[in-house]
């Protein structure tokens, strides 16, 4: 059985989480490799959980918020686009590759980049291989 | 009341916690008055096998300095462990892995390969390498195992105490000698602290943390009144515990972390990455590529003292 990685999605509850849910009620088809996590706001996603997600098994982190402009919190994408950039960094010494962690933008109407953001993670996760090395 | 039975013991150490005991000076004296110290490598002449001789538990309290990166010092942990009432964990290294930790950056076989072949220094064409076990005609010479991970003592044994900082401050190892003068010692898994981030004892003047340029301590004069972080210059201060006294503030320095996190918090490194991150006063991408590009090492600085007790622990290799 070939590896089929398994990622942790922090979808917003405003934007990105109504988007992946209306991907999921307009049946549209994607990788269904994704464990989604909701959160009240992008800017809530602080680094520790990333980590923790890899430590608990996760070959893929995505973080998907309001576009920058939309927040409901009025900032807290912003927040999450400040830290994310420092954490990738940080992340390179520790050896996780960049393709491993996403930050991006989906909005409540956009179940179409939902799926296409989902898809191309996974794609590109599967041919990085497993988070634990064996 | 009997003397009490101490033994102090280092592990990946530098030996400052040690001298740290000795800094208390005459107070030295007070420690020799309550207690008979029965092992202490660096100072005084009693074996491994003196301690192997040694009934369960007889030891009162054992101060263990130093993190755990071969099979001697886990061997030694586990021994001091059966004959100790109480295992303290003390310093940096012992709490969170300290500045060795930062060896979990690498593995054994690249410390080997940088220390025995690649250093200019070396004259080593054979390639040899420490073995763990080499016959020689007099018989077999043993050498510890290096592991590739650097632990903390808890990693390995059971820990009731925890005193942090790199090293311990005199003040703290004062109270540790009358807590056991008095036999009052805290409750079971007590870190010797403060219960809150070092912030909250730091006098310097806070007003808003917004930054816009970060800036390495040695690229400007801090102003000796103002906060730090406030200045751009990264201190550990928010996501540090405190109670070490703001030592390294009053030298116009910033918090390096020394004392491991505040209560609550499980990453220190984490935390404080995000922290820094949060205080950029800027919203543009390039800016923010910039401000990160600025933070030359991050690894390094937010994991310097806790990277044996961080989430991840070690670096993918």
């Amino acid at each position: 059985m070939s590896f089929e990685p398994r990622i942790v999605a922090f979808l917003c509850n405003w934007c990105s989480y109504r988007g992946a849910d209306l991907a999921g009620t307009s049946r549209m088809k994607s990788a269904a490799n994704v464990r989604p996590i909701r959160v009240m706001c992008s800017g809530r996603v602080e680094p520790v959980l990333i980590l923790k997600a890899f430590k608990v098994g996760a070959d893929g982190v995505l973080v998907l918020g309001c576009h920058p402009g939309d927040c409901h919190y009025a900032e807290g994408n912003y927040k999450a686009a400040r830290r994310m950039p420092l954490l990738k960094k940080m992340l390179e010494q520790f050896g996780i590759e960049d393709e491993r962690v996403r930050l991006d933008w989906v909005s409540a109407s956009d179940g179409v980049r939902f799926v296409s953001i989902v898809d191309d993670i996974t794609a590109k996760v599967r041919e990085l291989g497993p988070f634990l090395r064996s | 009341m009997a003397k009490l039975n101490l033994a102090i013991y280092w592990a990946a150490s530098c030996g400052g916690c040690d001298i740290a005991i000795l800094d208390t000076n005459e107070r030295i004296l007070d420690i020799a008055e309550i207690a008979d110290i029965v092992f202490w490598p660096i100072a005084l002449d009693f074996k491994y096998s003196d301690v192997q001789a040694m009934a369960d538990k007889s030891i009162d309290i054992c101060l263990f300095n130093g993190a755990v990166r071969n099979s001697e010092q886990e061997h030694i942990a586990k021994l001091l462990r059966a004959k100790s009432k109480a295992m303290v964990a003390f310093g940096a290294c012992a709490c969170f892995g300290g500045v060795p930790a930062l060896a979990n950056f690498t593995n054994r076989a690249e410390i080997f390969d940088r220390a025995y072949i690649k250093a200019p220094s070396n004259d080593n064409a054979n390639h040899t390498f420490p073995q763990t076990l080499t016959k020689v005609e007099e018989g077999d010479l043993e050498l510890p195992e290096c592991y590739d991970t650097v632990l903390t003592l808890a990693q390995v044994v059971d820990v009731e105490y925890f005193v942090p900082g790199c090293p311990p401050p005199v003040d703290i190892i004062n109270k540790i000698v009358d807590a056991l003068a008095s036999g009052q010692l805290p409750p079971v898994g007590s870190v010797f602290g403060s219960d809150k981030a070092l912030c909250d004892e730091c006098d310097r003047v806070k007003e808003e943390k917004k930054i816009t340029r970060i800036y390495r301590p040695y690229q400007i004069i801090p102003d000796p009144e103002k906060c730090l972080l406030e200045q751009g210059i990264i201190c550990m201060g928010p996501a540090t515990r405190g109670g070490c006294g703001q030592r390294c503030i009053n030298a116009n320095m910033p918090c390096r972390g020394c004392f491991g996190p505040p209560p609550g918090v499980i990453d220190q490194g984490a935390k404080m990455l995000s922290a820094i991150a949060s205080i950029y006063d800027v919203k543009d991408e390039a800016e923010v590529k910039r401000m990160v590009e600025e933070v030359v090492d991050p690894a390094g600085i937010f994991y310097r003292f806790g990277m044996a007790d961080s989430m991840l622990k070690r670096k993918r290799m």
